[in-house]
C-alpha cells in the first residue's frame, strides 16, 4: 500500500484553476472573455492563411507540409559537441523523472516544426516516413506525456536519423533553440545512419552537447556505456516483404554473403573462402544486367545466376555482415529476419541494443583478422546450436528490429530500466524466445540449500470437527523430533474448538487458527504462525504414519526443499481411448503425485497457492471441496519443473473410522472427479506439468541385512 | 441582474451558433481553452500526407552504404594501433592476440626479484595464477605477462606504497610497452581527490583494479575487480550465510548502514546525507564522525549524540539481520562492505555513482543488487520497501550465487578475471552471459567442451532441454591375462542388454595388448577398445569415443544386472547433475585427530558413490581433466584409489549437493575378482582395481595390517589432501536411497518392473 501511494511524487500534477468564487463578477468577466475569445476564433475564420501557421494546435486532418516554419538566424548559438564523459549520473537529470509507482519515464515529444536558414532554404527534409513511426510509436506508448513540466526524456521531432539528410551546423542550431533544450539535458536523438565522408564518424556529427544519442554505428570509442543507446539500422524492407518464418535445420548454403558493396579487400577474402570450401560458400553480388523496371536492391547476382534478395537469405545457414563505410548495417536486420545467423565482421562495432541483447545466442562475432578461420569457426558450432541461433535471430528482428516501433520502444525501455533498476526487466525476458518461455521453467528457490536440521518444520492440521482424531494425530505428530510447532486449522465456523484445557500438552507451541469460510484452500495459506521453511501438511485422520516415516520425510525434503514430499504416490495417465487425462491409485511402478493428506513442501508454495494459482483454479477447488492436492502438485511441479519424491513404502491412508460404506462406488465417483480435476488443471495450465518417476526415497539402510537398532530409521511402516 | 444574465446567454448563444456555422473544423480546438484534461489527449499528429513522406534513406543507400573504395580495412586497422593507445585501448589495438595462437591462453608471472617483498596480498595473488591451470614458467610461450611487482597499493601515503615502478619496469625485457601484460590494483589515488592515477605509465596493459569509474573505464580492455580485504582466503572460502529461503524475509531490518559520516572531502555528498533516512524501526543507518586524525576540527551538531549510537551496535549483527544493505562510496567507489553484503545475502543497495561494478562485463548485478543513485537517496526507502518478496527470495539467492562463485576466494577472483580475458580471445568460443549468471557460475562452465547448454549437465530444466536417452557404458579393463575374464564377459553381457544402451566403451588399462577382436563378445551394440596410458586418472579423460550425455562409469570386476542398469538410469535422467551409482562411502569429521575420515562400513548416510559402478554426465570427464591443475591429477595419480575421491569431491564442489545411491541387489565385486589383477603396474602406480569392496562389516579395523590398510590409509590421506587443496569439504552428506517405487512391497512380483533387484 505504500509502494501505491507514491510519496516522493516531486513533481505535483499542473495547477488546476479554482473555481469556488460565487461572486457574480466573476462570472461575467469571465463570460465577456470567452465571448471575445469566440469573435476573435470566428474572425479567424475569415482570414484563411495565418491561422494554421501561427498556431501548433493539433488537427488530425493536417499535412506535414503545413506545419509551422522557424527561422534560424546565422549567429543563433549552437550547442557544444557530444561531451565524451557523459554518464547518467553527470550529465543526466534524474530529478526530473522522480519515483512514481508505475515506474515509468515520461517522454515528452517537441511538436513538428520546419527550420529554415536566413535564406529560407530548408535545414533538412521535415521529417522521414521512419522518424514519423518512431514518433507516432511514442506518442502511443505508455511512456508519452504531452505535459512538458512532467516529461523526464524529451525527443526533438527534427529528424536526424540520416546524417546525409541533413545540414549539420543548422540542425544543432536548430536544437539548440529547443523550448527545454538546457545543454541538452534529458534530451533524446535518433540516429541510424551516422558520420559522413571521408572518414565516416560512428556517432552523429551534429553537435548536441550533454543529449543522449540512440544511434546505429556506435563503435567502442564513441559509444558511451550506459548513457547512450546503440540501436539497429533499420531495414525499410522489413515493411515490404513478408519472409515467412522458417524452421530451423540445414540450409543449401552454408555461408551465404549478400552485401553489394563489400571492400574489395573483404572480398578477396571472401573469394578465398569460396575457393577452398567450394559451393557451400556463396558470394552474391551487384547485377549487372537487369532489364528496366526491375529494382536492383531486390535482386542479387553471382555469375549469371540471378537471386531474389531478401528471400536468398532463408537459403543460408550463416550470412555475413560486413562492416561498410559505417559499422551499422541494413543488412543485419534482414539477415534476422530471414533466420540466417548473422556472422558479424565488425571490429569495434557496439552491437544494436548490446546493453541487454546476449548476441553471443543469436550471431558469431569474428574479429577482421580472423575472417581466413571463418569457414573453420563456423564449422565447429554444434547443429544443435546452430539451430537455437536461427530461432534466436528470428526472435531478435520480430521483437527489436521489425518495426521502427519496436526500435523506439525497446531504446525507451533500456533508458527506463536504468532509472528505476530495481523494476528493470530482467536477461530472460529481454533474450528468451516466447518458446523458450514456455518450455524452460525458473525455479524460485534455485539455490542448492539443504535447510539447518535445526530449524524443523512446522505441521499444519486442517480440521472441521472430528476432535477425538485430531487430538491422535496431534500426540502423534509431536513426538516427531523435528516438529517446531503445530498450527491446526479450524475450519469450522459452526462450532468453536475445544477449551485450552482440553488440548493435548505436546513440547512444542499449539496455535489454533480459525478460518472465516470452510474452505479448503485454507490449508494452503501462507500463515504468519509458520515460522519454518517446511510445512507438513497433515490431516486430522493421519495417525498411522510413524514417528520415524515424518522425520525420515522431513530429513528427504532437507535434500529437496524445492519439492513435495509425501508419502502414497499416485499417477495421472493419458487415456488413449477417451483421449484425456486419467487419474491412477493402483499401485503402479510410478509416481507423479504425491497426497497433501500428509506431505512436506516449502512455505513459499502457500504463497503461490493462495496469490499466483493460475485460472481459476483456486475457487474451482473450493467450489467443489476436493482436488486441493492434485492442484498443489501441479503448482509446484509446474514452477520447479521436477518430480514429487515420494517416500517409503505407505500406498494409502488408512482410516479406521471411515469403514467401506459401499466402498466401491465412493471410489468410482471419486476416481472420475479426480480425473475431471487432471483433465481441467491441465487445460488451465496450458500443459501438463507433472513429471513421472519411478523412485521412491527409502533410507539407506531400508530392508538391508543389518542389525535395525543400528539403523537411523529403523520404524519404517508397512504399506 | 436577471436582464444582464439574459443578455449575457443570448450573446453566448448567438456566437456559438455563428461559430458553428462558420467553423465546425475550429471548435475542436475551442476544447482547449477548457482545460488541461483535453489537451491529454494530444498526441503525435497522424499526418495526412504521413504515406507520402520519403524514407530516411533510399533503398539503395542503405545497401551500399557509402563508398568502397575509402580507406583499406588493413590500413584502417594499422592507422588504429596509432591512435587508440593508452586511455583509449582496446583489445583489437593494444593487445597482441598472436601470442596466444600457438599455445593457447597461457599466464606467465615475472619471477620474484629478491630484495622485493610483495604484500601478503599480492602474494595470494600470485600464487592463485601459478595454481591455475594457465600457469605457464615459460615466457616464450605466454600470452599473459603478470608483473611481480606489487602495484597493489598506489596511495603514495602508504607503506606498501612500491617507488620507482616506471624505471623498474622499464627494465623488464619482456614489458614492451605493457602489450599483453595485466596489472592488478586495489588502492589508487591519495587523499583528498583519490583520483584514478597509478603513479606510473601502465601503457597498454590490461589493468584490473578496484573501485574503478566508468570514465576511465576502457570498456571491453580492463577489469574492475572487487575490494577484498587481506584476510581473504586464498581459496575455498567461507560460504554464504543464507541457509534458508525465508518468505517473507524473516529479518528484523529492512535496510540499514553502519559506518563513517564524511563531514569534508570526496564522498561525503553521500555519506553526510546517509543518517537522514534512519528511522529506528526497520531502517537503521547509523554514522560516526570518528575517523581520521582530525575528525574533531570539522565536527558538528550531530556527532556526539552519533558516535553513542553508533557505538550501541553491532556490525555484524545488522548485516545478519537485515533484508538490504546500504553500500555507499566511500573515498573510494568501491568498498569492504560491498563484499560483506554479498556474502551476508544482505541485498546491496549501492550508492556510488560512476562505479563501474565487479566483473559488469560477465556479472548482470541487476539480478543480485539494487544499483541506486547517490543523489536519489531519499527514495531508496520507499523504492526497496517495494521490492516484491518473490524478487527480494530471487536477489537473496543470487548474492550467494555470486558470492560462491566469483568472490569468496582470492583464487575466485583471479580465475574469473582470467577467463573473462580468455573469452574475449574467441569470441565464438566464450560463455554467454546467461552462463555467468546461472548456477553453477561461469567458472565451472568450459566454452572449450562445446558452446550448446544442452551438452552441459546443469541447464536442463532452464532451458528447456532434456538428457539423452540412451547411455555409453565405459569399462575400465585391468585384467592382466591375454583374454578377457569371466565378470567381465557377464558385465558386458548384462549391460549391452539394457535397452538404454547405446556403446560400450572399453579402457584398456593393462601392458598386454587387448584381444583381438574376435575374442571380444557380439553384442547389439557397438564396442570400442581404447588403450589407456595405465593412469588412475586416465579413466576420467574426455574420451571422444563417448557419445551420450550419460556415461555408465564400471570397473570389469563389478557385478550389475540389467534391470540395475535400467533403473539407474532412470533414476540419473532425474539428477544429470549428480553422480548416481550403487556401493558407496562416507566422510565424516574426526575430532580427535583433527581430520577428516571416511568409512566404507554401512552406514545410514552417504557422501561418496565409487565410480565402478555409477552413471554422471560425461561432462565431469571433461570438467575432470581440464579444470583441475595438472598438480592435483599428478596427486591422484600417485595414490592408490583416490581418483573416484576426486571426481566426487569435484561434482559435490560444482552441485554443492550429495551424490545418489540407488538400491543393489547384492555386493557388487566377487572376491575372485581380484586374483585377475596387472600387479605390473607401472612403477608408483599402485595396483589398481584392487580396492576393497564395500561388502558387509568390512570395517577398517578388520583390514588393519593387511594390503587394504595401506589402500585405506591412502584414501584417507587423499580425501583429506582434496579438502586441503579445494580449501573446504565439498562432499554433502545424504541419509536416502532411491528404490524402485514397488520396492520389496508386498505385491505380486508381476505388477513390478523391477523385481529382480530384491533377490
Amino acid at each position: 500500500i505504500m509502494c501505491a501511494s507514491a510519496k516522493y511524487n516531486t513533481r505535483g500534477p499542473a495547477l488546476i484553476p479554482r473555481m469556488k468564487t460565487k461572486h457574480r463578477i466573476y462570472y461575467i468577466t469571465l463570460f465577456s472573455i470567452v465571448l471575445l475569445g469566440l469573435i476573435a476564433t470566428g474572425m479567424f475564420q475569415f482570414w484563411p492563411h495565418s491561422i494554421e501557421s501561427s498556431s501548433d494546435w493539433t488537427v488530425e486532418k493536417r499535412s506535414v507540409h503545413d506545419v509551422p516554419v522557424v527561422k534560424l538566424p546565422a549567429d543563433s548559438p549552437i550547442p557544444e559537441r557530444g561531451d565524451l564523459t557523459c554518464r547518467m549520473h553527470t550529465c543526466f537529470d534524474v530529478y526530473r523523472c522522480g519515483f512514481n509507482p508505475k515506474n515509468k519515464i515520461k517522454v515528452y515529444i517537441y511538436s513538428l516544426k520546419k527550420y529554415v536558414d536566413e535564406y529560407g532554404t530548408s535545414v533538412s527534409n521535415t521529417i522521414s516516413r521512419e522518424y514519423n513511426e518512431l514518433l507516432t510509436a511514442i506518442s502511443d506508448s505508455e511512456f508519452y506525456t504531452d505535459d512538458v513540466n512532467r516529461a523526464c526524456l524529451f525527443v526533438p521531432s527534427i529528424d536526424v536519423l540520416n546524417q546525409n539528410a541533413l545540414r549539420i551546423k543548422e540542425t544543432a542550431q536548430a536544437l539548440a533553440q529547443l523550448s527545454r533544450w538546457d545543454r541538452g539535458t534529458n534530451h533524446l536523438l535518433f540516429n541510424m545512419l551516422p558520420g559522413g565522408p571521408p572518414d565516416y564518424n560512428t556517432a552523429l556529427d551534429v553537435p548536441r552537447d550533454r543529449a543522449l544519442l540512440a544511434g546505429g554505428g556506435f563503435s567502442t570509442w564513441t559509444y558511451r556505456q550506459g548513457y547512450d543507446v546503440s540501436i539497429p539500422v533499420y531495414s525499410p524492407l522489413s515493411g515490404e516483404v513478408d519472409l515467412p518464418e522458417r524452421g530451423p535445420g540445414p540450409r543449401r548454403y552454408f555461408i551465404l554473403s549478400s552485401q553489394m558493396a563489400l571492400h574489395p579487400e573483404y572480398r578477396l577474402e571472401l573469394e578465398a573462402l569460396q575457393a577452398e570450401n567450394g559451393e557451400s560458400v556463396l558470394i552474391l553480388g551487384r547485377c549487372t544486367n537487369l532489364s528496366d523496371g526491375v529494382p536492383a536492391v531486390r535482386k542479387r547476382c553471382y555469375k549469371n545466376q540471378v537471386f531474389d534478395y531478401p528471400q536468398v537469405l532463408q537459403e543460408s545457414t550463416f550470412c555475413v555482415v560486413l562492416r561498410g563505410a559505417r559499422l551499422g548495417q541494413a543488412v543485419l536486420s534482414d539477415v534476422l529476419q530471414a533466420g540466417c545467423v548473422p556472422v558479424i565482421i565488425a571490429d569495434s562495432y557496439i552491437l544494436p541494443f548490446s546493453e541487454v541483447l546476449d548476441w553471443k545466442r543469436a550471431s558469431v562475432v569474428i574479429p577482421e583478422e580472423k575472417m581466413p578461420e571463418m569457414y573453420s569457426i563456423l564449422q565447429s558450432i554444434p547443429q544443435r546450436q546452430i539451430e537455437e541461433m536461427q530461432r534466436q535471430a528470428r526472435w531478435f528482428w520480430e521483437a527489436y528490429f521489425r518495426s521502427m516501433k519496436a526500435i523506439a520502444l525497446a531504446t525507451l525501455q533500456i533508458i527506463n530500466d536504468r532509472i528505476y533498476p530495481y523494476a528493470a526487466i530482467s536477461y530472460e525476458e529481454w533474450n528468451d524466445p516466447p518458446a523458450v518461455k514456455w518450455s524452460s521453467v525458473s525455479n524460485p528457490l534455485f539455490l542448492p540449500l539443504i535447510p539447518p536440521q535445526s530449524q524443523g518444520f512446522t505441521a499444519v492440521v486442517l480440521t472441521y470437527d472430528r476432535v477425538e482424531s485430531l487430538f491422535r494425530v496431534i500426540t502423534e505428530v509431536s513426538k516427531v523430533p523435528s516438529l517446531s510447532k503445530l498450527l491446526v486449522v479450524w475450519n469450522n465456523q459452526n462450532k468453536n474448538p475445544p477449551e485450552d484445557s482440553l488440548w493435548p500438552k505436546i513440547r512444542v507451541p499449539l496455535k489454533v487458527v480459525r478460518t472465516a469460510e470452510n474452505k479448503l484452500s485454507n490449508r494452503f495459506f501462507p500463515y504468519d504462525e509458520i515460522e519454518t521453511e517446511a510445512v507438513l501438511a497433515i490431516d486430522d485422520d493421519i495417525i498411522m504414519l510413524t514417528s520415524d516415516e515424518l522425520q525420515f520425510g522431513y530429513e528427504v525434503w532437507r535434500e529437496f526443499p524445492d519439492r513435495l514430499v509425501g508419502y502414497p504416490g499416485r499417477l495421472h495417465l493419458w487415456d488413449h481411448e477417451m483421449n484425456k487425462w486419467k487419474y491412477e491409485s493402483e499401485w503402479t511402478n510410478e509416481v507423479s503425485m504425491v497426497l497433501t493428506g500428509a506431505a512436506f513442501y516449502h512455505k513459499y508454495f502457500n504463497y503461490l497457492y493462495t496469490y499466483k494459482m493460475p485460472g481459476d483454479i483456486k475457487n474451482w477447488v473450493d467450489a467443489h471441496m476436493n482436488c486441493e492436492d492434485i492442484a498443489m502438485n501441479f503448482l509446484v511441479a509446474n514452477v520447479t519443473g521436477k518430480s514429487v519424491i515420494k517416500v517409503t513404502p505407505r500406498k494409502k491412508f488408512k482410516c479406521p473410522e471411515c469403514t467401506a460404506i459401499d466402498g466401491l462406488s465412493l471410489d468410482q465417483t471419486h476416481m472420475v472427479e479426480r480425473s475431471e480435476c487432471i483433465n481441467k488443471f491441465a487445460s488451465v495450465f496450458g500443459t501438463m506439468p507433472l513429471k513421472v518417476v519411478e523412485h521412491r526415497a527409502d533410507p539407506v539402510l531400508y530392508k538391508d541385512d543389518f542389525p535395525e537398532k543400528l539403523k537411523s530409521f529403523p520404524n519404517i511402516g508397512s504399506l | 441582474m436577471q436582464t444582464r444574465k439574459k443578455y449575457i446567454f443570448l450573446t453566448f448563444f448567438a456566437s456559438w451558433l455563428l461559430l458553428f456555422l462558420f467553423g465546425g473544423d475550429q471548435l475542436r480546438r475551442f476544447a482547449f481553452f477548457s482545460g488541461r484534461k483535453a489537451e491529454a489527449r494530444r498526441n503525435w499528429p497522424r499526418w495526412t500526407d504521413r504515406f507520402l513522406l520519403k524514407s530516411f534513406a533510399d533503398a539503395e543507400e542503405l545497401q551500399r552504404d557509402g563508398d568502397p573504395s575509402l580507406l583499406s580495412p588493413r590500413e584502417r586497422r594499422a592507422a588504429w594501433l596509432s591512435v587508440y593507445r593508452s586511455s583509449r585501448c582496446r583489445m583489437e589495438t593494444c593487445f597482441d592476440f598472436s601470442r596466444c595462437e600457438k599455445h593457447g591462453f597461457k599466464v606467465f608471472t615475472y619471477p620474484q626479484e629478491r630484495g622485493q617483498p610483495v604484500s601478503e596480498t599480492y602474494g595470494k595473488i600470485l600464487s592463485s595464477i601459478e595454481r591455475s591451470r594457465y600457469h605457464t614458467a615459460n615466457p616464450e610461450e605466454a600470452c599473459l605477462f603478470i608483473l611481480s611487482i606489487d602495484t597493489l597499493d598506489r596511495d603514495h601515503l602508504s607503506g606498501q606504497y612500491v617507488r620507482n615502478v616506471d624505471e623498474k619496469i622499464r627494465g623488464f625485457p619482456l614489458w614492451n610497452g605493457g602489450r599483453n601484460h595485466l596489472i592488478f590494483n586495489l588502492y589508487s589515488g591519495t587523499w583528498p581527490d583519490y583520483a584514478g592515477d597509478l603513479g606510473f605509465d601502465i601503457g597498454q596493459a590490461i589493468l584490473a583494479k578496484a573501485s574503478f569509474d566508468t570514465e576511465s573505464f576502457r570498456p571491453g580492455f580492463d577489469i574492475s575487480i572487487p575490494l577484498f580485504s587481506k584476510d581473504h582466503p586464498q581459496r575455498g572460502g567461507d560460504r554464504g550465510w543464507l541457509y534458508q529461503d525465508s518468505v517473507p524475509p524473516r529479518k528484523k531490518y529492512l535496510l540499514v548502514f553502519k559506518g563513517k559520516r564524511y563531514l569534508t572531502g570526496i564522498g561525503s555528498g553521500t555519506r553526510n546525507a546517509l543518517h537522514h533516512i534512519h528511522n529506528g524501526k526497520d531502517i537503521i543507518s547509523l554514522t560516526t564522525c570518528k575517523h581520521g586524525k582530525d575528525w574533531e576540527k570539522h565536527k558538528d551538531t550531530r556527532c556526539d549524540k552519533d558516535n553513542i549510537d553508533y557505538e550501541r551496535s553491532d556490525y555484524q549483527e545488522l548485516l545478519h539481520n537485515s533484508t538490504f544493505c546500504i553500500v555507499p562510496r566511500g573515498r573510494r567507489l568501491g568498498s569492504f562492505r560491498f563484499l560483506e553484503a554479498l556474502q551476508a545475502a544482505c541485498i546491496p543497495v549501492l550508492l556510488s555513482d560512476g562505479w563501474e561494478l565487479p566483473f559488469a562485463e560477465a556479472i548482470d548485478w541487476g539480478k543480485a543488487a539494487v544499483v541506486g543513485s547517490e543523489r536519489l537517496l531519499l527514495q531508496i526507502p520507499s523504492a526497496v520497501r517495494c521490492i516484491h518478496p518473490e524478487r527480494v527470495l530471487a536477489f537473496q539467492q543470487q548474492t550467494q550465487l555470486l558470492w560462491d562463485a566469483y568472490f569468496s576466494s582470492v583464487d575466485k577472483i583471479v580465475h574469473t578475471t582470467l577467463e573473462i580475458i580468455k573469452d574475449r580471445l574467441s569470441p565464438h568460443r566464450s560463455r554467454s552471459r546467461f552462463v555467468w549468471n546461472a548456477l553453477p557460475g561461469g567458472l565451472l562452465v568450459l566454452p572449450d567442451f562445446s558452446t550448446h547448454l544442452g551438452d552441459f549437465p546443469f541447464y536442463y530444466l532452464q532451458r528447456g532441454y532434456s538428457p539423452s536417452k540412451k547411455f555409453t557404458a565405459f569399462i575400465r579393463a585391468v585384467s592382466q591375462a591375454g583374454s578377457l575374464s569371466q565378470p567381465m564377459l557377464r558385465l558386458i553381457q548384462a549391460v549391452s542388454a539394457s535397452q538404454y544402451c547405446a556403446q560400450i566403451v572399453v579402457l584398456w588399462s593393462c601392458e598386454k595388448p587387448p584381444p583381438p577382436s574376435g575374442k571380444w563378445p557380439q553384442t547389439t551394440v557397438p564396442l570400442t577398445v581404447i588403450q589407456g596410458r595405465r593412469q588412475l586418472s586416465d579413466r576420467f579423460l574426455p574420451f571422444e569415443a563417448i557419445q551420450t550425455d550419460a556415461v555408465l562409469s564400471l570397473d570389469e570386476d563389478t557385478s550389475l544386472s540389467t534391470s540395475e542398469v535400467d533403473f539407474a538410469f532412470s533414476v540419473w535422467r532425474s539428477f544429470p547433475e549428480r553422480i548416481v551409482g550403487f556401493p558407496t562411502q562416507s566422510h565424516f569429521w574426526d575430532p580427535e585427530q583433527g581430520r577428516w575420515g571416511f568409512t566404507s562400513r554401512w552406514t545410514n548416510e552417504l557422501s561418496i558413490v565409487l565410480t565402478a559402478a555409477a552413471f554422471y554426465h560425461r561432462y565431469y570427464h571433461s570438467l575432470f581433466t581440464e579444470y583441475l591443475p595438472a598438480g592435483l591429477r599428478e596427486l591422484v595419480d600417485g595414490l592408490a584409489a583416490c581418483e573416484d575421491i576426486l571426481m566426487n569431491v569435484l561434482v559435490a564442489a560444482v552441485t554443492k549437493l550429495p551424490p545418489i545411491k540407488v538400491t543393489q541387489r547384492k555386493q557388487h565385486k566377487e572376491a575372485a575378482a581380484q586374483q585377475a589383477e596387472c600387479r605390473d603396474g607401472a612403477a608408483g602406480t599402485p595396483p589398481p582395481g584392487q580396492r576393497s569392496p564395500p561388502a558387509p562389516h568390512s570395517a577398517p579395523a578388520k583390514l588393519k595390517g593387511t594390503a587394504g590398510s595401506r589402500r585405506f590409509s591412502q584414501r584417507q590421506g587423499c580425501l583429506n589432501q582434496l579438502a586441503d587443496w579445494f580449501g573446504y569439504m565439498p562432499l554433502v552428506s545424504s541419509q536416502l536411497r532411491l528404490d524402485p517405487v514397488l520396492f520389496k512391497d508386498q505385491v505380486s512380483v508381476l505388477r513390478k518392473k523391477y523385481p529382480s533387484l530384491e533377490k
